[in-house]
Protein backbone atom coordinates (compact mmCIF):
# COMPACT_ATOMS: atom_id res chain seq x y z
CA UNK A 1 0.00 0.00 0.00
CA UNK A 2 1.29 3.50 -0.81
CA UNK A 3 1.23 4.77 2.66
CA UNK A 4 3.27 7.59 1.79
CA UNK A 5 0.08 8.89 -0.35
CA UNK A 6 -1.39 10.36 3.23
CA UNK A 7 1.65 11.27 5.10
CA UNK A 8 0.65 13.76 7.34
CA UNK A 9 3.44 15.92 7.77
CA UNK A 10 2.33 18.26 4.48
CA UNK A 11 1.06 21.44 5.88
CA UNK A 12 -1.76 21.39 3.79
CA UNK A 13 -3.48 18.54 5.61
CA UNK A 14 -3.28 20.51 9.15
CA UNK A 15 -5.58 22.75 7.37
CA UNK A 16 -7.54 20.43 5.78
CA UNK A 17 -8.12 18.38 8.86
CA UNK A 18 -9.55 21.51 11.03
CA UNK A 19 -11.65 22.53 8.68
CA UNK A 20 -12.99 19.15 8.74
CA UNK A 21 -13.45 18.82 12.48
CA UNK A 22 -15.11 22.56 12.04
CA UNK A 23 -17.88 21.21 10.10
CA UNK A 24 -18.23 18.25 12.70
CA UNK A 25 -18.64 20.69 15.53
CA UNK A 26 -20.92 22.90 13.49
CA UNK A 27 -23.25 19.73 12.46
CA UNK A 28 -23.09 18.90 16.26
CA UNK A 29 -24.00 22.25 17.41
CA UNK A 30 -26.83 22.55 14.58
CA UNK A 31 -28.50 19.23 15.51
CA UNK A 32 -29.01 20.52 19.44
CA UNK A 33 -30.35 23.58 17.81
CA UNK A 34 -32.45 22.01 15.79
CA UNK A 35 -33.62 18.91 18.30
CA UNK A 36 -33.85 21.29 21.18
CA UNK A 37 -35.98 23.76 20.15
CA UNK A 38 -38.22 21.58 18.17
CA UNK A 39 -39.18 19.38 20.78
CA UNK A 40 -38.47 21.49 23.93
CA UNK A 41 -41.31 24.08 22.84
CA UNK A 42 -43.12 21.71 20.51
CA UNK A 43 -44.51 18.72 22.89
CA UNK A 44 -46.88 20.40 24.53
CA UNK A 45 -50.23 20.47 23.60
CA UNK A 46 -51.28 22.43 20.07
CA UNK A 47 -53.52 24.45 21.82
CA UNK A 48 -51.27 25.88 23.76
CA UNK A 49 -48.81 26.77 21.33
CA UNK A 50 -47.25 30.67 21.03
CA UNK A 51 -46.86 31.90 17.69
CA UNK A 52 -43.57 34.11 15.76
CA UNK A 53 -44.70 35.68 12.80
CA UNK A 54 -47.64 33.78 12.11
CA UNK A 55 -45.38 30.33 13.01
CA UNK A 56 -45.72 28.08 15.70
CA UNK A 57 -42.44 29.50 18.05
CA UNK A 58 -41.16 25.84 18.36
CA UNK A 59 -41.25 26.11 14.12
CA UNK A 60 -39.91 29.27 13.85
CA UNK A 61 -36.92 28.89 16.16
CA UNK A 62 -35.81 25.74 15.64
CA UNK A 63 -36.34 25.68 11.60
CA UNK A 64 -36.09 29.38 10.61
CA UNK A 65 -34.40 31.34 12.99
CA UNK A 66 -31.78 27.82 12.92
CA UNK A 67 -31.32 28.38 9.32
CA UNK A 68 -30.24 31.62 10.01
CA UNK A 69 -28.10 31.19 12.91
CA UNK A 70 -26.39 28.23 10.38
CA UNK A 71 -25.89 30.65 7.26
CA UNK A 72 -24.80 33.59 9.10
CA UNK A 73 -22.58 30.84 11.34
CA UNK A 74 -21.03 29.41 8.44
CA UNK A 75 -20.11 32.39 6.27
CA UNK A 76 -17.92 34.04 9.36
CA UNK A 77 -16.28 30.46 9.85
CA UNK A 78 -15.32 30.39 6.18
CA UNK A 79 -14.32 34.10 5.83
CA UNK A 80 -12.48 34.11 9.31
CA UNK A 81 -10.94 31.02 8.99
CA UNK A 82 -10.36 28.81 6.34
CA UNK A 83 -7.22 28.78 4.54
CA UNK A 84 -6.36 29.51 0.85
CA UNK A 85 -4.34 26.93 0.04
CA UNK A 86 -3.08 25.09 -3.48
CA UNK A 87 -4.43 21.75 -4.64
CA UNK A 88 -2.11 21.03 -7.15
CA UNK A 89 1.46 19.26 -5.48
CA UNK A 90 4.72 21.45 -5.95
CA UNK A 91 6.77 20.92 -9.04
CA UNK A 92 3.49 19.39 -11.12
CA UNK A 93 2.87 20.71 -14.63
CA UNK A 94 -0.91 22.15 -14.35
CA UNK B 1 -53.73 20.90 -23.18
CA UNK B 2 -52.96 23.69 -20.86
CA UNK B 3 -50.65 25.99 -23.59
CA UNK B 4 -49.91 28.19 -21.27
CA UNK B 5 -48.45 26.72 -18.58
CA UNK B 6 -46.25 24.85 -21.47
CA UNK B 7 -44.76 27.68 -23.52
CA UNK B 8 -42.29 28.81 -20.76
CA UNK B 9 -41.70 24.70 -20.01
CA UNK B 10 -40.63 24.45 -23.43
CA UNK B 11 -38.46 27.67 -23.10
CA UNK B 12 -36.53 25.92 -20.52
CA UNK B 13 -36.05 23.01 -21.94
CA UNK B 14 -34.72 24.88 -25.20
CA UNK B 15 -32.16 26.54 -22.97
CA UNK B 16 -31.08 23.45 -21.57
CA UNK B 17 -30.38 21.93 -24.93
CA UNK B 18 -28.50 25.43 -25.09
CA UNK B 19 -26.24 24.53 -22.76
CA UNK B 20 -25.72 20.96 -23.93
CA UNK B 21 -24.79 21.96 -27.18
CA UNK B 22 -22.36 24.81 -26.08
CA UNK B 23 -20.82 22.32 -23.12
CA UNK B 24 -19.88 19.68 -26.36
CA UNK B 25 -17.69 22.19 -27.49
CA UNK B 26 -15.05 21.48 -24.11
CA UNK B 27 -15.73 18.00 -24.71
CA UNK B 28 -14.77 17.60 -28.13
CA UNK B 29 -11.69 20.21 -27.61
CA UNK B 30 -10.56 18.64 -24.43
CA UNK B 31 -6.85 16.81 -24.34
CA UNK B 32 -8.33 14.33 -21.84
CA UNK B 33 -11.89 13.27 -22.53
CA UNK B 34 -12.06 10.73 -19.37
CA UNK B 35 -11.09 14.24 -16.92
CA UNK B 36 -13.51 16.64 -19.03
CA UNK B 37 -16.53 14.66 -19.93
CA UNK B 38 -17.13 12.86 -16.07
CA UNK B 39 -15.40 15.92 -14.14
CA UNK B 40 -15.24 18.95 -16.14
CA UNK B 41 -11.73 19.14 -15.83
CA UNK B 42 -11.88 19.89 -12.23
CA UNK B 43 -12.58 23.84 -13.25
CA UNK B 44 -15.77 24.65 -11.43
CA UNK B 45 -16.45 27.59 -9.95
CA UNK B 46 -17.88 28.33 -6.30
CA UNK B 47 -21.57 29.44 -7.63
CA UNK B 48 -21.48 26.22 -10.30
CA UNK B 49 -20.43 24.34 -7.58
CA UNK B 50 -23.05 25.06 -4.68
CA UNK B 51 -26.05 25.24 -7.67
CA UNK B 52 -24.59 21.98 -8.94
CA UNK B 53 -24.26 20.45 -5.19
CA UNK B 54 -27.89 21.71 -4.32
CA UNK B 55 -29.69 21.17 -7.36
CA UNK B 56 -28.18 17.11 -6.85
CA UNK B 57 -29.32 16.64 -3.41
CA UNK B 58 -32.94 18.47 -4.15
CA UNK B 59 -34.44 15.44 -6.24
CA UNK B 60 -37.66 14.03 -7.14
CA UNK B 61 -37.84 13.25 -3.36
CA UNK B 62 -37.28 16.05 -1.74
CA UNK B 63 -39.15 17.98 -4.69
CA UNK B 64 -42.22 15.96 -6.01
CA UNK B 65 -42.19 13.28 -2.74
CA UNK B 66 -41.20 15.99 -0.03
CA UNK B 67 -44.45 18.15 -0.31
CA UNK B 68 -46.58 15.53 -0.49
CA UNK B 69 -45.13 14.29 2.24
CA UNK B 70 -45.61 17.68 4.36
CA UNK B 71 -48.95 18.28 3.03
CA UNK B 72 -50.22 14.76 4.77
CA UNK B 73 -48.06 15.03 7.95
CA UNK B 74 -47.56 18.85 8.49
CA UNK B 75 -45.01 20.91 9.91
CA UNK B 76 -43.49 17.32 11.45
CA UNK B 77 -42.07 17.03 7.84
CA UNK B 78 -40.24 20.63 7.35
CA UNK B 79 -38.80 19.60 10.54
CA UNK B 80 -37.30 16.87 9.09
CA UNK B 81 -36.33 17.86 5.88
CA UNK B 82 -34.55 21.09 7.79
CA UNK B 83 -31.92 18.50 8.32
CA UNK B 84 -30.86 18.91 4.77
CA UNK B 85 -29.60 22.13 5.80
CA UNK B 86 -26.19 20.56 7.27
CA UNK B 87 -25.84 18.78 3.76
CA UNK B 88 -24.82 22.57 2.17
CA UNK B 89 -21.82 22.92 4.54
CA UNK B 90 -21.05 19.13 6.10
CA UNK B 91 -20.13 17.77 2.72
CA UNK B 92 -17.80 20.23 1.38
CA UNK B 93 -16.00 20.94 5.03
CA UNK B 94 -15.61 17.07 5.44
CA UNK B 95 -14.60 15.70 2.56
CA UNK B 96 -13.02 19.44 2.22
CA UNK B 97 -9.83 20.31 1.24
CA UNK B 98 -8.19 16.78 1.64
CA UNK B 99 -10.48 14.98 -0.87
CA UNK B 100 -9.47 17.33 -3.68
CA UNK B 101 -5.78 17.11 -2.78
CA UNK B 102 -5.54 13.67 -2.90
CA UNK B 103 -8.14 12.97 -5.33
CA UNK B 104 -5.87 15.43 -7.91
CA UNK B 105 -2.37 13.18 -6.83
CA UNK B 106 -4.56 10.13 -7.73
CA UNK B 107 -5.83 11.90 -10.64
CA UNK B 108 -9.25 10.65 -10.10
CA UNK B 109 -12.29 11.01 -12.07
CA UNK B 110 -14.83 8.55 -10.32
CA UNK B 111 -15.62 7.67 -6.38
CA UNK B 112 -14.44 4.89 -6.82
CA UNK B 113 -11.20 5.52 -8.71
CA UNK B 114 -10.17 7.15 -5.29
CA UNK B 115 -11.40 3.97 -3.30
CA UNK B 116 -8.98 2.03 -5.67
CA UNK B 117 -6.50 3.83 -5.36
CA UNK B 118 -6.33 4.35 -1.65
CA UNK B 119 -7.33 0.60 -0.88
CA UNK B 120 -5.46 -1.35 -3.93
CA UNK B 121 -8.08 -3.94 -4.00
CA UNK B 122 -10.03 -5.30 -6.79
CA UNK B 123 -12.85 -6.57 -4.63
CA UNK B 124 -13.18 -3.15 -3.17
CA UNK B 125 -13.88 -1.54 -6.43
CA UNK B 126 -15.86 -4.45 -7.69
CA UNK B 127 -18.12 -4.39 -5.10
CA UNK B 128 -18.41 -0.22 -4.92
CA UNK B 129 -18.82 -0.34 -8.49
CA UNK B 130 -21.71 -2.77 -8.41
CA UNK B 131 -23.52 -1.47 -5.77
CA UNK B 132 -23.50 2.03 -7.40
CA UNK B 133 -25.09 0.86 -10.47
CA UNK B 134 -27.54 -1.47 -8.50
CA UNK B 135 -28.63 1.16 -6.06
CA UNK B 136 -28.59 4.65 -8.51
CA UNK B 137 -30.24 2.75 -11.06
CA UNK B 138 -33.35 2.18 -9.07
CA UNK B 139 -33.18 5.57 -7.73
CA UNK B 140 -32.84 6.84 -11.22
CA UNK B 141 -35.93 4.76 -12.38
CA UNK B 142 -37.60 6.94 -10.05
CA UNK B 143 -36.49 9.97 -10.39
CA UNK B 144 -37.66 9.58 -14.30
CA UNK B 145 -41.15 8.39 -12.99
CA UNK B 146 -41.39 12.16 -10.95
CA UNK B 147 -40.55 13.59 -13.99
CA UNK B 148 -42.93 11.85 -16.13
CA UNK B 149 -45.56 12.38 -13.43
CA UNK B 150 -45.15 16.46 -13.47
CA UNK B 151 -45.26 16.78 -17.10
CA UNK B 152 -48.55 14.62 -17.25
CA UNK B 153 -50.45 16.40 -14.56
CA UNK B 154 -49.31 19.55 -15.64
CA UNK B 155 -50.14 18.98 -19.47
CA UNK B 156 -52.62 16.59 -19.42
CA UNK B 157 -50.36 14.26 -21.80
CA UNK B 158 -50.48 10.91 -21.62
CA UNK B 159 -47.67 8.88 -18.78
CA UNK B 160 -45.95 7.84 -21.84
CA UNK B 161 -45.88 10.68 -24.10
CA UNK B 162 -44.25 12.45 -20.86
CA UNK B 163 -41.76 10.62 -20.07
CA UNK B 164 -40.78 9.87 -23.92
CA UNK B 165 -40.52 13.93 -23.68
CA UNK B 166 -38.70 13.68 -19.98
CA UNK B 167 -36.06 11.01 -21.68
CA UNK B 168 -35.20 12.64 -24.61
CA UNK B 169 -34.24 15.60 -22.90
CA UNK B 170 -32.09 14.70 -20.31
CA UNK B 171 -30.04 12.44 -22.53
CA UNK B 172 -29.34 14.74 -25.10
CA UNK B 173 -27.51 17.28 -22.77
CA UNK B 174 -26.09 14.66 -20.87
CA UNK B 175 -24.56 12.25 -24.06
CA UNK B 176 -23.46 15.12 -25.64
CA UNK B 177 -21.68 17.55 -22.90
CA UNK B 178 -21.21 15.58 -19.63
CA UNK B 179 -20.11 16.66 -16.85
CA UNK B 180 -19.52 20.39 -18.01
CA UNK B 181 -23.90 20.42 -19.18
CA UNK B 182 -24.97 18.81 -16.23
CA UNK B 183 -23.08 21.04 -13.44
CA UNK B 184 -24.40 23.98 -15.78
CA UNK B 185 -27.62 23.26 -16.55
CA UNK B 186 -27.78 22.17 -12.54
CA UNK B 187 -26.84 26.32 -12.11
CA UNK B 188 -29.74 27.00 -14.20
CA UNK B 189 -32.25 24.87 -13.02
CA UNK B 190 -30.87 25.52 -9.00
CA UNK B 191 -31.62 29.32 -9.52
CA UNK B 192 -35.19 28.00 -10.93
CA UNK B 193 -35.71 25.98 -8.25
CA UNK B 194 -34.47 29.30 -5.72
CA UNK B 195 -37.43 31.78 -7.46
CA UNK B 196 -39.37 29.26 -8.39
CA UNK B 197 -40.08 27.84 -4.19
CA UNK B 198 -40.22 31.70 -3.63
CA UNK B 199 -42.72 32.73 -5.72
CA UNK B 200 -44.96 29.79 -5.39
CA UNK B 201 -44.67 30.48 -1.36
CA UNK B 202 -45.48 33.76 -1.59
CA UNK B 203 -48.57 33.14 -3.71
CA UNK B 204 -49.66 30.43 -1.44
CA UNK B 205 -50.01 32.42 1.49
CA UNK B 206 -51.64 34.93 -0.10
CA UNK B 207 -54.33 32.42 -1.49
CA UNK B 208 -54.71 31.34 1.99
CA UNK B 209 -55.80 34.74 3.04
CA UNK B 210 -52.14 35.19 5.23
CA UNK B 211 -49.82 33.01 7.73
CA UNK B 212 -52.29 33.08 10.98
CA UNK B 213 -55.33 32.51 8.99
CA UNK B 214 -53.43 29.15 6.93
CA UNK B 215 -52.33 28.00 10.20
CA UNK B 216 -55.65 28.02 11.82
CA UNK B 217 -57.28 26.50 9.53
CA UNK B 218 -54.78 23.66 9.88
CA UNK B 219 -55.67 23.61 13.66
CA UNK B 220 -59.23 23.60 13.17
CA UNK B 221 -58.73 20.38 10.84
CA UNK B 222 -56.09 18.31 12.87
CA UNK B 223 -54.12 20.50 15.65
CA UNK B 224 -51.25 17.60 15.19
CA UNK B 225 -50.31 19.25 11.48
CA UNK B 226 -49.03 21.88 13.74
CA UNK B 227 -46.65 20.26 15.90
CA UNK B 228 -43.50 18.26 15.07
CA UNK B 229 -44.78 14.81 15.84
CA UNK B 230 -47.13 14.24 12.36
CA UNK B 231 -50.70 14.63 11.39
CA UNK B 232 -51.06 10.79 13.72
CA UNK B 233 -48.35 11.34 15.58
CA UNK B 234 -46.26 8.62 14.23
CA UNK B 235 -43.41 10.95 13.55
CA UNK B 236 -41.16 10.32 17.09
CA UNK B 237 -38.04 12.16 17.88
CA UNK B 238 -35.69 9.14 17.10
CA UNK B 239 -37.42 8.90 13.75
CA UNK B 240 -37.25 12.38 12.32
CA UNK B 241 -33.49 12.58 13.52
CA UNK B 242 -32.79 9.33 11.51
CA UNK B 243 -32.93 11.80 9.17
CA UNK B 244 -29.82 13.75 10.10
CA UNK B 245 -27.66 10.59 9.15
CA UNK B 246 -29.95 9.52 5.67
CA UNK B 247 -30.47 13.01 4.14
CA UNK B 248 -27.96 14.99 5.99
CA UNK B 249 -24.34 13.97 7.00
CA UNK B 250 -24.74 10.75 4.89
CA UNK B 251 -24.80 12.57 1.92
CA UNK B 252 -20.90 12.94 1.97
CA UNK B 253 -21.11 9.30 1.01
CA UNK B 254 -22.83 9.52 -1.88
CA UNK B 255 -20.97 8.98 -5.41
CA UNK B 256 -22.84 11.79 -7.47
CA UNK B 257 -22.14 14.50 -4.56
CA UNK B 258 -18.38 12.74 -3.87
CA UNK B 259 -17.45 13.29 -7.21
CA UNK B 260 -18.29 17.37 -6.97
CA UNK B 261 -16.36 17.11 -4.19
CA UNK B 262 -13.15 16.93 -6.63
CA UNK B 263 -14.40 19.09 -9.36
CA UNK B 264 -13.73 22.78 -8.11
CA UNK B 265 -10.88 24.94 -9.17
CA UNK B 266 -9.48 25.96 -6.33
CA UNK B 267 -10.00 26.52 -2.34
CA UNK B 268 -11.78 30.27 -3.63
CA UNK B 269 -14.90 28.32 -5.20
CA UNK B 270 -14.55 25.93 -2.34
CA UNK B 271 -15.12 28.76 0.16
CA UNK B 272 -18.11 30.87 -2.08
CA UNK B 273 -19.54 27.32 -2.64
CA UNK B 274 -19.78 26.56 1.52
CA UNK B 275 -21.44 29.93 1.72
CA UNK B 276 -23.70 30.18 -1.76
CA UNK B 277 -24.30 26.01 -0.29
CA UNK B 278 -25.73 26.65 3.24
CA UNK B 279 -28.15 29.39 2.46
CA UNK B 280 -29.63 28.26 -1.12
CA UNK B 281 -30.24 24.48 0.15
CA UNK B 282 -31.72 25.54 3.63
CA UNK B 283 -33.66 28.11 1.33
CA UNK B 284 -35.28 25.68 -0.76
CA UNK B 285 -35.77 22.78 1.45
CA UNK B 286 -37.90 25.02 4.51
CA UNK B 287 -39.82 26.94 1.04
CA UNK B 288 -40.37 23.63 -0.94
CA UNK B 289 -41.89 21.70 1.90
CA UNK B 290 -43.58 24.97 3.46
CA UNK B 291 -45.51 24.84 0.25
CA UNK B 292 -47.14 21.41 0.81
CA UNK B 293 -48.37 21.84 4.59
CA UNK B 294 -49.77 25.72 3.61
CA UNK B 295 -51.48 24.34 0.57
CA UNK B 296 -53.25 21.91 2.99
CA UNK B 297 -56.37 24.21 3.65
CA UNK B 298 -56.45 25.85 0.23
CA UNK B 299 -56.68 21.80 -1.80
CA UNK B 300 -57.91 19.91 1.06
CA UNK B 301 -58.76 16.90 -1.43
CA UNK B 302 -55.71 15.92 -3.01
CA UNK B 303 -55.10 12.05 -3.09
CA UNK B 304 -51.57 11.37 -4.51
CA UNK B 305 -48.96 13.05 -2.59
CA UNK B 306 -47.11 13.52 -5.44
CA UNK B 307 -49.14 15.83 -7.35
CA UNK B 308 -49.52 18.47 -4.57
CA UNK B 309 -46.79 20.86 -5.96
CA UNK B 310 -48.10 20.82 -9.66
CA UNK B 311 -51.91 21.42 -8.41
CA UNK B 312 -51.10 23.85 -5.84
CA UNK B 313 -49.75 25.66 -8.63
CA UNK B 314 -52.10 25.75 -11.08
CA UNK B 315 -53.88 27.19 -8.67
CA UNK B 316 -52.83 29.69 -6.72
CA UNK B 317 -50.88 30.97 -10.08
CA UNK B 318 -51.70 32.57 -13.50
CA UNK B 319 -50.91 29.88 -15.92
CA UNK B 320 -48.04 31.13 -17.72
CA UNK B 321 -46.00 31.78 -14.56
CA UNK B 322 -47.06 28.75 -12.93
CA UNK B 323 -45.47 27.06 -16.10
CA UNK B 324 -42.20 28.83 -14.94
CA UNK B 325 -42.32 28.07 -11.53
CA UNK B 326 -43.34 24.53 -12.47
CA UNK B 327 -40.01 24.63 -14.51
CA UNK B 328 -38.28 24.59 -10.96
CA UNK B 329 -39.21 20.63 -9.84
CA UNK B 330 -38.73 19.52 -13.75
CA UNK B 331 -35.37 21.54 -12.94
CA UNK B 332 -34.61 19.22 -9.70
CA UNK B 333 -35.54 15.97 -11.14
CA UNK B 334 -33.60 16.47 -14.56
CA UNK B 335 -30.40 17.65 -12.13
CA UNK B 336 -30.53 14.45 -10.19
CA UNK B 337 -31.47 11.92 -13.04
CA UNK B 338 -28.69 14.01 -15.04
CA UNK B 339 -25.79 13.41 -12.22
CA UNK B 340 -26.74 10.05 -11.52
CA UNK B 341 -27.00 8.87 -15.29
CA UNK B 342 -23.35 10.50 -15.89
CA UNK B 343 -22.22 8.63 -12.40
CA UNK B 344 -23.70 5.11 -13.44
CA UNK B 345 -22.41 5.66 -16.96
CA UNK B 346 -18.59 6.16 -15.74
CA UNK B 347 -18.66 2.80 -13.12
CA UNK B 348 -19.15 0.74 -15.96
CA UNK B 349 -16.61 2.73 -18.64
CA UNK B 350 -13.95 4.20 -16.34
CA UNK B 351 -14.45 1.61 -12.96
CA UNK B 352 -14.95 -1.87 -14.83
CA UNK B 353 -14.35 -1.66 -18.29
CA UNK B 354 -11.17 0.55 -17.81
CA UNK B 355 -10.24 -0.96 -14.68
CA UNK B 356 -10.69 -4.58 -16.01
CA UNK B 357 -11.60 -5.63 -19.18
CA UNK B 358 -9.75 -3.46 -21.91
CA UNK B 359 -6.84 -1.58 -19.69
CA UNK B 360 -5.55 -0.44 -22.98
CA UNK B 361 -8.81 0.75 -24.93
CA UNK B 362 -7.83 3.87 -27.24
CA UNK B 363 -9.32 7.67 -26.98
CA UNK B 364 -11.44 7.14 -29.55
CA UNK B 365 -12.87 3.65 -28.02
CA UNK B 366 -13.39 5.20 -24.54
CA UNK B 367 -14.95 8.03 -26.04
CA UNK B 368 -17.47 5.96 -28.15
CA UNK B 369 -17.91 3.56 -25.02
CA UNK B 370 -18.81 6.47 -22.47
CA UNK B 371 -21.15 8.41 -24.55
CA UNK B 372 -22.74 4.36 -26.05
CA UNK B 373 -23.25 3.70 -22.58
CA UNK B 374 -24.88 6.52 -21.27
CA UNK B 375 -27.40 6.51 -23.78
CA UNK B 376 -28.18 2.77 -23.79
CA UNK B 377 -28.21 3.48 -19.32
CA UNK B 378 -31.16 6.04 -20.49
CA UNK B 379 -33.12 3.71 -22.33
CA UNK B 380 -33.07 1.19 -20.29
CA UNK B 381 -34.52 3.33 -17.34
CA UNK B 382 -37.13 4.59 -19.81
CA UNK B 383 -38.13 1.29 -20.45
CA UNK B 384 -38.30 0.59 -16.52
CA UNK B 385 -40.26 3.74 -16.26
CA UNK B 386 -43.03 2.95 -18.31
CA UNK B 387 -44.34 0.21 -15.42
CA UNK B 388 -44.30 2.88 -11.90
CA UNK B 389 -44.85 2.43 -8.46
CA UNK B 390 -46.65 4.81 -6.78
CA UNK B 391 -44.62 6.64 -3.83
CA UNK B 392 -41.22 7.54 -5.38
CA UNK B 393 -39.95 8.79 -2.07
CA UNK B 394 -39.53 5.35 -0.66
CA UNK B 395 -38.09 3.62 -3.09
CA UNK B 396 -35.34 6.58 -3.69
CA UNK B 397 -34.67 6.54 -0.04
CA UNK B 398 -33.98 2.95 0.04
CA UNK B 399 -31.05 3.02 -3.22
CA UNK B 400 -29.32 6.41 -1.17
CA UNK B 401 -29.55 4.73 2.22
CA UNK B 402 -27.79 1.33 0.60
CA UNK B 403 -25.05 3.67 -0.59
CA UNK B 404 -24.75 5.81 2.40
CA UNK B 405 -24.28 2.81 4.19
CA UNK B 406 -22.13 1.39 2.26
CA UNK B 407 -19.49 4.45 1.36
CA UNK B 408 -19.17 6.65 4.58
CA UNK B 409 -16.88 4.87 6.14
CA UNK B 410 -14.61 3.68 3.47
CA UNK B 411 -14.35 7.19 2.18
CA UNK B 412 -14.15 9.46 5.45
CA UNK B 413 -11.95 7.04 6.95
CA UNK B 414 -9.73 6.24 4.32
CA UNK B 415 -9.27 9.93 4.29
CA UNK B 416 -8.28 10.84 7.99
CA UNK B 417 -7.21 7.87 9.07
CA UNK B 418 -4.28 6.07 7.93
CA UNK B 419 -4.51 2.37 9.65
CA UNK B 420 -7.95 2.06 7.52
CA UNK B 421 -7.34 -1.01 5.01
CA UNK B 422 -8.99 -2.71 2.60
CA UNK B 423 -10.12 -5.25 4.37
CA UNK B 424 -12.07 -2.82 6.99
CA UNK B 425 -13.02 -0.92 3.98
CA UNK B 426 -14.80 -4.41 2.38
CA UNK B 427 -15.93 -5.23 5.75
CA UNK B 428 -17.78 -2.02 6.40
CA UNK B 429 -19.21 -2.16 3.07
CA UNK B 430 -20.56 -5.60 3.11
CA UNK B 431 -22.05 -5.27 6.71
CA UNK B 432 -23.45 -1.73 5.73
CA UNK B 433 -25.34 -3.04 2.70
CA UNK B 434 -26.00 -6.22 3.80
CA UNK B 435 -27.62 -5.43 7.24
CA UNK B 436 -29.35 -2.00 5.26
CA UNK B 437 -31.53 -4.40 2.53
CA UNK B 438 -32.40 -7.20 5.75
CA UNK B 439 -32.96 -4.34 8.40
CA UNK B 440 -35.05 -2.60 5.75
CA UNK B 441 -37.02 -5.58 4.51
CA UNK B 442 -37.70 -7.72 8.29
CA UNK B 443 -37.34 -5.42 10.90
CA UNK B 444 -38.22 -1.69 9.59
CA UNK B 445 -36.92 0.78 12.25
CA UNK B 446 -34.76 -1.10 15.27
CA UNK B 447 -35.01 1.26 18.57
CA UNK B 448 -37.79 4.08 16.85
CA UNK B 449 -34.72 4.92 14.08
CA UNK B 450 -34.81 5.13 10.27
CA UNK B 451 -33.62 1.59 9.52
CA UNK B 452 -30.40 3.30 7.85
CA UNK B 453 -28.76 4.47 10.98
CA UNK B 454 -27.99 0.75 12.77
CA UNK B 455 -26.35 -0.49 10.06
CA UNK B 456 -24.15 2.69 9.55
CA UNK B 457 -23.02 2.14 13.16
CA UNK B 458 -22.17 -0.99 12.94
CA UNK B 459 -20.27 -0.59 9.47
CA UNK B 460 -18.16 1.86 11.55
CA UNK B 461 -17.51 -1.13 13.81
CA UNK B 462 -16.48 -3.61 11.25
CA UNK B 463 -14.22 -0.92 9.57
CA UNK B 464 -12.08 -0.07 12.78
CA UNK B 465 -11.91 -3.85 14.39
CA UNK B 466 -11.18 -5.11 10.99
CA UNK B 467 -8.46 -2.65 10.09
CA UNK B 468 -7.10 -3.17 13.68
CA UNK B 469 -7.11 -6.89 13.51
CA UNK B 470 -5.63 -6.94 10.07
CA UNK B 471 -2.55 -4.32 10.40
CA UNK B 472 0.95 -5.55 9.02
CA UNK B 473 3.55 -6.02 11.66
CA UNK B 474 5.44 -3.25 10.01
CA UNK B 475 4.03 -0.42 10.42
Amino acid sequence: MKQNDLKQDDYRFKVANREALIGVGLVVFNFIWWFAFAYGLGSKDPANYKYVFGFPAWFFYSCILGFIIMTVLVTVIVKKYFVDIPFDDEGEVK
Amino acid sequence: MNWQALVPLLGFLIIIFGVGMWSSRYVKSSHSFLQEYFLGDRSLGGFILAMTMTATYGSASSFIGGPGAAYDKGLGWVLLAMSQVATGYFVLMVLGKKFAIITRRYKAVTMIDFLKKRYQSKWVVLFSAISIIIFLFSAMAAQWIGGARLIESLTGMQYTTALFIFAVSVLFYVIIGGFRAVAFTDAIQGSIMFLGTLILLIATIIAGGGLSNIMADLYTENPNLLSPYGAERDLTPAYVSSFWILVGVGVVALPQIAVRAMSYKNAKSMHRALIIGTFVVGFIMLNMHLIGVLARPILPDIEIGDKVMPLIALEVLPSWLAGIVLAAPMAAIMSTVDSLLLIVSSSIVKDLYLNYIQPKASHVRIKQLSIGVTAVLGMIVFVMALNPPDLIIWLNLFAFGGLEAAFIWPIILGLYWNKGNKYGALASMIVGVGLYILSDTFYPEPFGFHSVVLPTVLALLAYVVVSLGTQKKNF
